[in-house]
């Protein structure tokens, strides 16, 4: 059977969600590979869960090359499996650090690249991928028809679903090239986290924008008391009042979550962009002609600074 | 010290966009801009020639590579302070996809010869994000991506760069590609004075002959990757609207979440 190449990425101490959902559907095309960038140790504590979603083999390269530049590195690493192995396709998770693997592995083995799939499944002529475009109004499905398949998928393409191997780790000798270590990484500071689900990952997401005036704690008290993670339209960001790495929208996140909350956002289209797919969508605005009720199936027209803390108490006084 | 700016001539997305017949962008039905996310790449290469840090005599020239229309994106470009644009203009290059695009651009970088290549953090339209990594890739030069922070002495080049759960700095050695998120500071309007002077700016246009560039080796025919389909998504639907009134509001939003079992 065909090998997948899924490029395994950690989050904390074990693997990032995202990577599980890659095994999952990489298994649609042929039995998963995992390549990982880890110590040994880490590599035998972390292969249980990827042998859990599928992976029928665990590949791990490791060494102060792999932290210490950019991407380079890594895409040695991939591009020799890819030389060895001759997969099927590549699957990447389409975050920064992915989709440039992806696209300096694309030019590298001359391969075609699809980013930011929605969907992967097995075509006539190999993976058939679907993905949104145009701030989410438009679907498009593609193939590869050139080379290797190499394809970044966006978090929450699939729901990971377990289907137990058990893969042996293997070491990855790699030759990193001169050339791969032009972008060293020369400082790294780690920020604090929240303590609140993943922005991506949450099934409740409650964003705030310009309509906060600044203060986010209303918006914070309404995402804590429905267990979910904040959000931020680009205006809030840009005025300093949350980090950037909360923002919803195109040059931010894409949210898909089950319920995503916009106050004092008026609903750009470059914000559209990174929320529409939510299965469903509430806004509390003061205009009712504010652009973001044309897709919410629930508008509030009204001060989200009354009727958030309103529904944070109620929701707090019936979980009791 | 040289400073190549990519810019993307890109529809309006504030317009109606969509597909041509051959699957392609449709660049008839919307007006078309420079990519703003590209806007910020120009600022940025701006202020390094403004601020003196990597000398005093740095030149600025942008460079697209799209149809008759991409002049647009030079001349918006010209108008903000670049001292120079490049037009590549092929008609082989419709439906170029990425990989094709970066090996053009990369011809375009060899033959220019620039310290420094700025690019956006995606264009507004493809919105891949891929063109500056594949583009270093094909150069052997390093890509230090997504910068929120520029800076340069003219030997080496050292951006900050704002991930999930770290924020980290990084840096290479010219010649490199540099790409800048929207993080790094608005971008200026051209002035008066700037549109007047683009007038008399110096733009040259170059086809896939004067590059070296194989026509065979771009445009659609030569895409790694085939669209089967598109299709636009069905409109949602705006459902439900109250005013709120003595809590009514808050109490409409709470039956909701109840009946969707949010609570
Ligand atoms: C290339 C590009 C990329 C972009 N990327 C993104 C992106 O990733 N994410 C993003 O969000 N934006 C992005 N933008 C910006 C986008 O175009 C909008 O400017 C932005 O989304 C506006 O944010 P906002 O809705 O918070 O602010 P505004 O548009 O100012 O809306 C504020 C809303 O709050 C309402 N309001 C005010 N006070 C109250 C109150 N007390 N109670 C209730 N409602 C109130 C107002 O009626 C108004 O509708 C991008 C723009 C460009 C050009
Ligand atoms: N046709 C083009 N002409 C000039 N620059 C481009 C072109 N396509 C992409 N770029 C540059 O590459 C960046 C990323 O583009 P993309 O990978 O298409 O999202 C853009 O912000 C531009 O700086």
């Amino acid at each position: 059977m065909a090998q997948v190449v899924v490029l395994v990425e950690q989050a904390g101490d074990g693997v990032a969600k995202p990577s599980l959902e890659l095994l999952t559907l990489a298994r649609r095309l042929g039995e998963p590979v995992a390549v990982l960038f880890a110590d040994p140790d880490r590599a035998a504590a972390l292969a249980p869960t990827l042998g859990e979603y599928g992976a029928t083999a665990v590949l791990s390269a490791s060494g102060p090359d792999f932290e210490d530049y950019l991407v380079g590195p890594k895409v040695d690493a991939l591009a020799q499996v890819v030389a060895h192995r001759q997969p099927a396709a590549v699957l990447v998770s389409s975050g920064l650090e992915g989709k440039e693997i992806a696209a300096r592995l694309a030019v590298r083995t001359e391969s075609g690249l699809i980013t930011d799939a929605v969907d992967v499944r097995a075509g006539e002529d190999g993976p058939e991928t679907t993905q949104s475009v145009f701030a989410g109004n438009w679907s498009v499905t593609a193939t590869v028809t050139h080379g290797t398949p190499i394809i970044t998928v966006k978090p929450n393409a699939v729901a990971p679903e377990p289907a137990p191997a058990s893969p042996q780790v293997e070491p990855l000798e790699v030759t990193v090239a001169d050339t791969s270590k032009g972008a060293r990484i020369t400082a790294t500071e780690p920020k604090r986290s929240s303590g609140r689900p993943e922005l991506t990952e949450a099934a409740v997401v409650v964003s705030g924008g310009r309509g906060t005036g600044g203060d986010f704690s209303e918006v914070e008290a309404l995402a804590d008391a429905l267990g979910g993670a904040v959000g931020a339209s680009r205006a809030a960001v840009d005025s300093g009042w949350y980090p950037h790495s909360y923002q919803v929208g195109q040059t931010g996140k894409t949210v898909s979550p089950q319920l995503y909350v916009a106050a004092g956002i008026s609903g750009a289209i470059q914000h559209r962009a990174g929320m529409q797919t939510s299965k469903a969508i509430v806004a509390v605005n003061k205009d009712p002609e504010a652009p973001i009720f044309a897709l919410a199936d629930l508008g509030v027209v009204g001060d989200l600074h009354t009727v958030l803390p309103a529904v944070a108490d109620e929701v707090a006084k019936r979980k009791g | 010290m040289k400073i190549a700016v990519l810019v993307k001539y890109v529809p309006d997305a504030t317009g109606d966009r969509g597909f041509a017949d051959d699957a392609t962008v449709d660049r008839e039905g919307t007006d078309g801009l420079l990519s703003e996310l590209d806007e910020y790449a120009l600022e940025q290469a701006l202020r390094i020639a403004e601020d003196g840090d990597a000398g005093d005599d740095v030149e600025v020239v942008a460079v697209t590579v799209g149809p008759d229309d991409a002049a647009d994106a030079i001349k918006r470009a010209l108008q903000m302070g670049a001292h120079s644009g490049v037009h590549v203009l092929d008609d082989a290059l419709h439906g170029s996809d990425a990989p094709a695009t970066s090996a053009v651009l990369a011809a375009a970088v060899r033959k220019l010869e620039p310290d420094l290549v700025m690019c956006g953090m995606a264009s507004t339209d493809g919105s891949m994000g891929v063109v500056p990594a594949m583009l270093a890739e094909r150069l052997g030069w390093p890509a230090a991506t997504f910068g929120a922070t520029v800076a340069t002495d003219g030997s080496t080049v050292t951006i900050r760069r704002d991930g999930d759960v770290a924020s980290q700095t990084v840096e290479a050695a010219l010649p490199a590609v540099v790409s800048v998120t929207d993080q790094s500071g608005e971008a200026r309007y051209p002035s008066m004075k700037g549109i007047l002077a683009a007038k008399k700016k110096p733009v040259e246009t170059w086809d896939l002959a004067d590059l070296g560039v194989e026509p065979a080796t771009v445009g659609a025919g030569a895409a790694w990757t085939a669209v089967r389909q598109t299709a636009p998504r069905p409109p949602r639907e705006a459902g439900r609207q109250v005013t709120d009134e003595d809590g009514s509001g808050a109490s409409a939003l709470v039956e909701f979440l109840s009946a969707g079992k949010y609570v």
